[in-house]
């Protein structure tokens, strides 16, 4: 029985060139002698650094541990001493350097006690923490944490998993490899899948143009206790993309804004599936990964690479040749450059495509968007680029998104049938960083209105309970005062009693009240004086007196010597 | 003629008591021209514009009683915004009130610092934290980079810090392509 497959809207047909890579063996890269692991490789809050400079670590020990609930931890690739924990460089296009840990390996490669976790009796939210502290990210690209993605939510359960071996990226191939020689352990990582996402049906999606790829995912689902479907997709870029895939796969579209999970589809990387084998079945942290080291030198092929090692160090082993032109991480369509090529490999990082002038002459200059709407026929997402490049270009922020912006792949389909060579997708990715900051400033100034609103009422506030308070205190002393005076009278009146009550006593005026009340006041802060004395002059040893005695003796005798006029002053006169 | 008058009286009463009714029932607080123009501002409380705080100077836009260029931190864009929801014309910043700087912090050099409590008192969105003769320091994400606390320290120990650009501050720059000339 083969599956009804489905065509999704646009998408191009690429160059391939797979064979320069997945030719070769795979490879494990050397141990290199210095890792240089980011706090920030995966989607969400960057991992806190949990280990000290100087400290030494073994191999698979968390060196950063999650913070909240959308992170994932980072571990140490290999055994050795913690040199620096601070900015380094990171395969960022910016160029900008990130927060990272460095380790000088000690070459020994010796494990932290590790054991394969019994998913089947652990809690669901237990296994999704562990996978969480695992580091277990999404290994397609997108680096977002697993756990998050393996928890079904409300609906409980997500009917159905696709497994993505698309891979329609032309150059990369280190998804093929994996599928090729760790098939079984793939199939391994989905079962711990569908055990927490309650799947009932399990598809695995690979590109036709890797038949070695799909023969050994056959062979490996024939040995499993639950029906996987391995389905070949016809090659068209880009099949990859999670959204291309299940419609291709199911026919169904996921809407605007919405994630695959609202219809009950969840999409993972065959890496990502791996990688939680490995997690569960062995209990390894996601330390490592399949890389493509490809393009411009002399033996392409895959390597599976330690997380931290540097990138330089790979196209070394790979053959370094001249004339290259940079790197870019990832493909031709999506990858993109690496100013430093001293960065270290990360869990996003699937391919090192070196570039040269013969293979990726420069873009020739471009010219004025002529509306051909091209870019709008092989646009996978339906969107409509020209609209989108005009309202990126004129900063019409607010269009852009009418335009559902954000529901664009960048997979640059657009940029690549551009007659006039203009580089699209980069607008878009302008547009939607100046969007996201915008809104970000937006957050900071209703949180300073919010913060001002409140001080003010509080100002008001306290100016207010400071004026009760006064008064409420003014309130008390007069009727004190009233009563005293009240008193007196009587007592006078019973000293006196032939003496006939003169108006002026018996009602005392407002200035005597306020007299009196300053008499009092004065009364008192007279008496606090007073009682005020110093607490450390009591109970001395008979030395400690005698010695301040002396003191104060000498304190005199300076106080009389100043009183006296200078010998010199006296002659002046 | 008098049925015709009568029913008319009666409706125009009717009517009255119902608009009268929802005056007061709906009746609008505060001034809704003020919250739009509020909500443009960049809520600094930095009083540049001559205003104690930007709902001040909202209110005053809203009555017409000031220009809508006076607001440094808002810059051209504001001023923009501003003209389009006003619908007059747009014009330049007005220099006199100063001029649009880059986004900053304050940071107080805990060296220096006595304790004195001034510029907590001057912080329009209490973003500084301390008491007397104790070491204050700034809660760099509450604050809102107006300088009100730079002035009031006696010993000038605070000192306006640009925000440097790092990985999750970054964003993509606006591309630049070179197009080729036709002849």
């Amino acid at each position: 029985m083969t599956r009804k497959l489905f065509k999704f809207k646009g998408g191009v047909h690429l160059p391939e060139h797979k064979a320069e890579s997945n030719t070769r063996p795979l490879h494990a890269a050397p141990l290199p002698g210095k890792l240089v692991i980011p706090l920030r490789q995966h989607i969400g809050n960057p991992a806190k650094p949990v280990v000290e400079v100087g400290e030494r670590v073994l191999k698979g020990q968390i060196i950063g541990a999650a913070d909240g609930y959308v992170s994932a931890a980072v571990h140490a690739s290999s055994s050795g001493i913690v040199t620096a924990i601070g900015l380094a460089a990171v395969p960022h296009i910016s160029g900008l350097p990130d927060l990272c840990i460095t380790i000088e390996t000690d070459g020994r490669d010796e494990w932290i006690a590790h054991a394969p976790l019994d998913y089947q009796a652990m809690a669901a939210a237990d296994l999704r923490m562990k996978v969480r502290d695992m580091g277990i990210a999404g290994l397609g690209g997108a680096v977002f944490p697993s756990a998050v993605k393996l928890d079904p939510g409300a609906a409980h359960s997500c009917p159905t998993l696709i497994i993505n071996g698309g891979e329609c990226e032309p150059w990369i191939t280190c998804d093929d490899m994996l599928m090729r020689s760790r098939a079984g352990d793939i199939l391994q990582g989905v079962a711990v899948m569908r055990h927490l996402l309650g799947s009932t049906e399990i598809l695995v999606g690979i590109e036709d143009n890797k038949p070695e790829a799909i023969a050994a995912m056959q062979a490996a689902a024939q040995s499993l206790d639950f029906a996987v479907e391995v389905v070949a997709v016809p090659t068209i870029y880009p099949t990859g993309g999670a959204k291309q895939l299940v419609e291709t796969l199911t026919g169904k579209q996921v809407p605007s804004g919405k994630l695959s999970t609202d219809i009950g589809i969840q999409v993972f990387n065959v890496g990502t599936a791996y990688a939680l084998a490995c997690a569960v079945h062995y209990g390894e942290p996601l330390i490592s990964r399949l890389v493509t080291v490809t393009g411009h030198v002399l033996r392409p092929q895959n390597f599976e690479v330690l997380i931290g090692t540097p990138i330089h160090t790979l196209i070394t082993l790979a053959g370094e040749r001249d004339g290259s032109t940079g790197a870019l991480m990832g493909g031709p369509m999506m990858g993109l450059p690496i100013p430093d090529l001293e960065a270290p490999v990360v869990k996003a990082t699937n391919c090192i495509l070196v570039k040269s002038n013969a293979l990726f002459p420069p873009l020739p200059k471009a010219l004025p968007c002529i509306r051909c709407t091209r870019c709008a026929d092989v646009c996978p997402a339906g969107l409509q680029p020209q609209e989108l490049f005009r309202f990126a270009k004129t900063g019409d922020f607010g269009r852009a998104q009418e335009y559902h912006l954000f529901d664009c792949i960048e997979c640059g389909c657009c940029s690549y049938v551009c007659p006039s060579h203009i580089p699209l997708v980069d607008f878009y990715r302008y547009a939607k960083s100046e969007i996201w900051a915008r809104e970000k400033e937006k957050r900071a100034a209703d949180l300073a209105r919010e913060r001002h609103e409140f001080r003010e009422f509080r100002l008001a506030r306290e100016k207010k309970e400071k004026a009760d308070k006064l008064a409420a205190k003014a309130q008390a002393t007069r009727a004190q005062s009233a009563l005293d005076q009240v008193a007196l009278d009587q007592a006078t009146r019973a000293e006196r009693p032939a003496a006939p009550a003169s108006g002026l006593a018996a009602a005392p005026s407002d200035a005597d009240a306020r007299k009196a009340l300053i008499a009092a006041a004065l009364a008192r802060a007279q008496a606090k004086k007073a009682g005020v004395a110093p607490k450390n002059t009591d109970h001395l040893p008979p030395g400690t007196q005698h010695e301040i005695e002396e003191i104060e003796a000498r304190r005199a005798k300076i106080r009389e010597l100043a009183h006296q006029p200078l010998e010199s002053e006296e002659k002046k006169p | 003629m008098l049925t015709a008058i009568l029913v008319m009286a009666v409706l125009a009463v009717a009517v009255g008591l119902v608009l009268g009714w929802s005056a007061v029932r709906f009746k609008v607080e505060g001034n809704p021209l003020a919250e739009k123009i509020d909500a443009i501002l960049p809520q600094t409380q930095c009083g540049q514009c001559g205003f104690p705080g930007c709902r001040p100077y909202a209110e005053a836009i809203a009555k017409g009683e000031a220009d809508i260029n006076l607001c440094p931190p808002g810059g051209e864009e504001g001023i923009k915004k501003l003209a389009e929801l006003l619908g007059v014309e747009p014009k330049p910043l007005d220099e006199a009130h100063g001029t649009p700087k880059p986004k900053s912090v304050a940071f107080i050099d805990e060296q220096t610092c006595i304790g004195c409590t001034l510029c907590i008192q001057a912080c329009p969105v209490d973003a500084i934290s301390g008491a007397a003769k104790q070491m204050h320091t700034v809660i760099a994400a509450e604050c809102t980079g107006c300088e009100l606390c730079v002035a009031p320290c006696p010993v000038d120990c605070i000192s306006m810090v640009p925000i440097a650009e790092d990985l999750p501050h970054w964003k993509w720059k606006y591309p630049v392509i070179e197009l080729k000339r036709v002849p």
